[in-house]
């Protein structure tokens, strides 16, 4: 029989994790608005290709619609309360001042072309950002992704399974009791009929949680080694701090790129280690484990040269809406590269 | 007997917080090695909490003070929570599906063994040996949501065996499964005791169905008392006694048959006996066929995307009758009793009902031939159907959302326009003596369904339709309810239940009609269809076979027309 555990072609998630964050910091450093564009493009081809056949693949036209929700709603609040300047006036709105103790805010006033495409630049950027997050979990079966988590993660993980199979089970017992009481024949008030469906449906997600909880302890969930390492904690909070500090120098332009790089990575390390010596306290094993193999290092390593394009290559080209260089066109393409590493047989 | 038993219960009594009495009582047991141990006792007795004791849910789990000493092989209980005791007991609980921790078959049967941290080769080793043992090969790499009720039992079992503990201990394993998923999985479990060894200790209901494994029993009384010991010793003069047992009590035969192969070499004479009487006696009985029509559909279907469960069904049913719809898990019983009601989804065809109240009059019975219009009741508004046809879906507690008693016995006659106390004088009548402030909540499975019944009942409906009333139910609420069925039928009321409790149906359905696939297979009195099936015989009529008799009662009722 085929085995169809790992079918043909899934690729290790933490690869598609990898190219994804490689992606999403090279959003962060376009110059405008085309650039951005040119990656999303990419994305969104690169998700339309490669993409499984989980639920998680069908909602990626969900991310697509929230991210141009983002840009509008980013015009409509520069129109509405944003500062107003710039060239190119194209109507002139009634500024209306609100009361001085809201520091001086006024409500709409002149909209100007560069304005609006300043908006719309910065909301395309929120979006990138988003469509990153999306693909990587459209490309990537979620519960799958939990699974190759590091053993210290693994409690936090199944947690997040459970979550995430409890949120339709409650979708179909608030379905099902509804169903049930309007059995009864009452035609009551909307508040009443809300309250009179709820009380069950919670009582139900109680119960529900109350017997995966027996479940999973009578299984062995949460068996602990004895000796747990006092570093563990010393070694979690260096690797936030480290993370936090190194990311904010990286992403500000104006602070110096020798503190960043440092910072990232001593943070890194005291991640690994933290997560290694919390990992040696829990025995729990895993089943069929993803291997890693040269595609996922070449899908990681698309991602990680887009980044890095973006990080290092040569600055230029214009700024805003017609925000565009050359390097980003090069990181599109780059960004692409996973297409014939999947397709390939 | 210090040593003699895995699992040794010593002077065990255990109490949940905020209860006055003890749920277990001075308990002392041992269950030897290897033994399939079966756990009786009716329903809100400490069968549950004995089990959930052994492997050390209670109390580290449910709380609750615990004196006295739980030991599994050698482990205290005491100081080892359920998760030390993984690797030793395996536990399912009543609802598989709840138990579940990942989406998968496979991802399933693996997880207790990755929290043990047993290497991956080990690991698939030991699901290969799973999968053929339990038969699970066809649905392995299959979501668990996808699969029958047996199957997802079966998967909920097997994914402890992997673990490879010494205890199983399985709470109601067949309670939601069809006669024959009932016996894949008891074949499944039957197996590891004989092959394996495994110690099982295992809580039923329905005797009927696990009484001939049984190596010894456990009855927990009301009291929190626990009595032990061979089947035969522990069955005498139980009040809790499936059919075979009954039979042979009727019959005085001297050794006491716990398999329908031991009773039918036993009931030879006691067939011929029946054999002289029931031929000196007339036509079989008659079916309340009589009446007028309450309910017709006409080619009804329901479909759920792809999935046809329904494929054109012709029903007629008539007051006073009382039937039943059987058939395997997923037949389409539900859908049909849901899209009787109106709520449900159907497809195609038509749905009437009829208002039988007015037939009743003699003035126009003088009528013959006129034929009264019928009502599709998805027509109906809610509080109109509420009167004319009633259901009691499969979970009881999902109709109940209010803080008490009479609280629901109130808004229930308020929506079904009765008279102030209408639901509260039924209840009484169905369990009498519950106290009306209790939340609904803290009832018994049985007054829980009592109260829904009364709930529903409260406008008088002229057809009510149950869906598997008797889960969870002892013998002593489903006799309760089986005579409830009875008097409703008795005063007009056509009364359609879905059930897979071929014991209940035998002796309270007087026609029975079974689903397969969506479709109608067969349509008749219940003491043709249920003689006639292997799989949905009862334990008499499969004892006296080819006689037609169902029940003990049928039984006792034809030997004293014999004298």
């Amino acid at each position: 029989m085929v085995d169809r555990l790992v079918p043909r072609g899934t690729v290790h998630p933490m690869a598609w994790w990898g190219w994804a964050f490689g992606i999403a910091i090279a959003t962060t450093k376009s110059p405008g608005a085309v650039s951005t564009g040119l990656l999303i493009a990419a994305v969104v081809i690169v998700v339309a290709v490669c993409h499984g056949d989980s639920p998680f693949a069908r909602a990626f036209p969900a991310y697509l619609a929230l991210g141009a929700m983002i840009v509008l709603i980013r015009v409509v609040f520069h129109i509405l309360v944003g500062i107003k300047g710039g060239s190119g006036f194209v109507v002139s709105l009634p500024r209306i001042p609100l009361p001085d103790w809201t520091g001086g805010i006024e409500l709409l006033g002149p909209v100007s072309v560069s304005g609006v495409a300043a908006a719309a630049t910065a909301g395309l950027a929120l979006a990138a950002l988003l469509l990153c997050f999306g693909a990587a979990i459209a490309l990537t079966d979620p519960q799958r992704t939990l699974r190759s988590l590091p053993a210290s993660l693994h409690l936090l993980g199944t947690a997040t399974v459970i979550a995430m199979t409890l949120a339709p089970q409650l979708v179909e017992s608030w379905q099902r009791v509804r169903r049930a009481q309007a059995l009864r024949g009452q035609r009551v008030r909307r508040l009443h009929a809300a309250s009179a469906t709820t009380s069950p449906v919670l009582q139900d997600a109680l119960e529900r949680s109350l017997k995966i909880a027996a479940s999973m302890d009578s299984r062995g969930y949460a068996r602990m080694r004895a000796g747990g390492s006092a570093l563990v904690p010393v070694l979690t909070i260096t690797a936030l701090v480290g993370a936090a500090l190194g990311t904010y120098a990286l992403m500000d332009g104006a602070s110096p790129r020798w503190l960043s790089i440092p910072l990232l990575a001593g943070g890194a390390v005291a991640a690994v280690l933290g997560s290694m010596m919390a990992s040696r306290r829990i025995h729990a094993t895993r089943y069929r484990p993803d291997p890693w193999g040269l595609r996922e290092t070449l899908i990681t390593g698309s991602g990680m040269a887009v980044a890095a394009l973006a990080l290092f290559g040569p600055t230029g080209g214009s700024q805003g809406a017609a925000g565009w260089s050359a390097v980003f066109l090069l990181c599109a393409v780059v960004a692409a590269a996973p297409i014939p590493i999947v397709v390939a047989p | 007997m210090t040593a003699a038993g895995i699992i040794q219960l010593d002077h065990v009594e255990f109490r949940y917080p905020n209860s006055s009495h003890p749920v277990l009582h001075d308990v002392t047991l041992a269950i030897p090695e290897g033994e399939l141990c079966l756990v009786i006792g009716p329903t809100g007795s400490g069968k549950s909490t004995l089990l959930q004791l052994v492997n050390g849910l209670a109390p580290h789990f449910t709380g609750g003070q615990l004196t006295g000493t739980v030991t599994v092989d050698g482990r205290d209980t005491r100081l080892h929570p359920p998760r030390d005791l993984a690797d030793l007991v395996g536990a399912v609980g009543q609802d598989p599906v709840a138990g579940f921790v990942t989406g998968r078959v496979d991802d399933e049967l693996a997880y207790g063994m990755e929290q043990l941290g047993l290497p991956d080769s080990v690991m698939r080793t030991r699901i290969e040996e799973v999968v053929d043992l339990i038969g699970l090969e066809a649905v392995r790499h299959r979501p668990l949501s996808e699969l029958s009720a047996g199957e997802q039992q079966r998967v909920a079992i097997a994914s402890v065996l992997t673990s490879h503990p010494r205890i199983l201990v399985l709470d109601e394993p067949t309670s939601a499964l069809d006669p024959t998923g009932a016996e894949e999985v008891l074949a499944a479990i039957l197996r590891l005791v004989h092959d394996l060894g495994i110690t099982v200790l295992m809580a039923e209901q329905r005797l009927e169905r696990v009484i001939q494994y049984a190596d010894s029993m456990v009855r927990v009384g009301d009291d929190g008392a626990a009595h032990s010991g061979s089947p035969a010793a522990i069955l005498e003069g139980s009040p809790l006694a499936p059919p075979i047992v009954e039979l042979s009590r009727l019959a005085a035969w001297e050794s006491q048959p716990r398999s329908i192969r031991d009773a039918r070499r036993l009931a030879g004479p006691l067939r011929d006996r029946l054999r002289e009487s029931l031929s000196l006696q007339s036509a079989g009985p008659t079916s309340g066929a009589d009446g007028s029509v309450a309910l017709r559909t006409e080619g009804l279907r329901v479909r759920y995307g792809a999935v046809h469960a329904l494929a054109g069904v012709d029903i007629t049913l008539r007051a006073g009758e009382l039937a039943a719809v059987m058939g395997r898990n997923g037949s389409g019983k539900s859908s049909l009793l849901w899209a009787l009601q109106g709520s449900g989804v159907r497809s195609g065809g038509t749905v009437l009902v009829y208002d039988t109240t007015l037939d009743s009059g003699a003035q126009v019975s003088t009528r013959p031939g006129r034929r009264q219009a019928g009502v599709d009741p998805r027509t109906l508004a809610p509080d109109e159907a509420i009167r004319r046809i009633a259901l009691v879906p499969q979970n009881p507690s999902d109709l109940l959302y209010l803080d008490s008693v009479l609280a629901e016995c109130r808004a229930a006659d308020r929506a079904a326009g009765a008279a102030e106390g209408t639901a509260a004088t039924l209840l009484d009548r169905l369990a009498p003596g519950l106290p009306e402030s209790r939340h609904p909540r803290d009832l018994s499975e049985g007054e829980r369904l009592a109260l829904v019944l009364a709930v529903q009942l409260a406008g008088q409906p002229a057809i009510l339709l149950l869906d598997e009333p008797t889960r969870g139910l002892d013998y002593d609420a489903k006799r309760r309810l089986g005579e409830v069925l009875k008097e409703l039928a008795a005063i007009g009321t056509a009364v359609l239940l879905s059930s897979h409790d071929v014991e209940f149906v035998a002796r309270t359905a007087d026609r029975v009609l079974v689903l397969a696939r969506g479709e109608l297979l067969t349509d008749g009195p219940a003491q043709e269809v249920l003689t006639a099936s292997p799989s949905f015989a009862p334990q008499v009529a499969k004892i006296l076979r080819p006689l037609p008799l169902l029940t003990v009662d049928a039984v006792r009722a034809a030997l004293v027309e014999g004298k």
